[in-house]
């Protein structure tokens, strides 16, 4: 994670331009089919990126340093540009503005919520998957 | 296309400010990650709220969409991670349990929020301290 090199910092460059434009892509998706008048987008971005994340660290242990290249493509870099906490707090401070008071404690309880249920999920059936505890 | 382009560049220039702001806060600093997590996705969260205010109606600054979807939906959402803040929670719940896990990620979320808030508050008042254009 802490590591310089050039490889795990193309890495990050490459995976965060990945995820990035992934992100916008299936914000897109979602809200051609859901709408706008609440951020379903960001949450499925969010609460799949976890899952991801999930299955990511059971597979690759923090202290087992193969691949630190190929790990921070993934983690730091795809999976950290793809999800976002900044548009989340955006989009619930837009609800709170325009009075959607409800949605907007809704949105902040469902995406950490659902987005620690999925990062446990991810990790768990990996895990289990894998056959060690 | 162009637009995608420019989101791909803004998500990876935020994605390596995010990652080496890690590496110095975690290992010059010697502060632990969560910190690290948290101090990005603040400062990215008050940035957005500025952001969106300064260009949004009413505001001081005109970007055209391919510069807003570059800053806001690129180098500001490239650089503050919800995956690294869900890894981390989930940690913090194997060593001191799912309750105390789950205050955490709610205070940084609620916390997220108010740094938005206030961005967006900061802005306001200074896009309401002079006329727009007199």
């Amino acid at each position: 994670m802490s590591t310089m090199t050039i490889e795990v910092l193309a890495g990050v460059l490459l995976g965060s331009a990945a995820g990035g434009v992934a992100r916008f892509q299936v914000g897109a998706w979602v809200t051609r089919f859901a709408g706008t008048s609440f951020p379903w987008g960001t949450g499925v971005v969010n609460v799949s990126g976890a899952l991801a994340a999930g299955v990511l660290i059971a597979l690759w242990p923090a202290e087992d340093p193969s691949s630190p290249g190929l790990q921070a493509l993934l983690m730091a870099g795809f999976l950290g540009g793809y999800t976002t906490v900044s548009s989340f707090a955006l989009q619930t401070l837009n609800l709170v503005r325009q009075g959607h008071r409800l949605k907007a404690i809704g949105n902040l309880l469902a995406s950490g919520l659902l987005c620690l249920g999925a990062v446990w999920l991810g990790y768990q059936s990996t895990t289990l998957w894998l056959g060690h505890p | 296309m162009r637009l995608r382009l420019a989101i791909a560049a803004g998500t990876a220039l935020g994605g390596l400010t995010r990652y080496l702001t890690g590496i110095t806060v975690v290992g010059g600093l010697g502060l632990a990650h969560p910190i690290a997590t948290l101090g990005v996705n603040l400062l990215g969260c008050l940035l957005i709220g500025a952001f969106a205010t300064l260009t949004g109606p009413g505001g001081r600054l005109r970007v055209g969409p391919v510069t807003h979807q570059a800053v806001v939906t690129g180098f500001l959402g490239g650089f503050t991670s919800f995956s690294m803040l869900s890894v981390e929670t989930l940690d913090w719940a194997h060593s001191n349990g799912l309750t105390s896990a789950t205050i955490a990620m709610g205070l940084h979320l609620i916390a997220a929020l108010a740094a938005a808030w206030l961005g967006h508050g900061l802005v306001a008042r200074y896009n309401a301290s002079r006329p727009r254009n007199p």
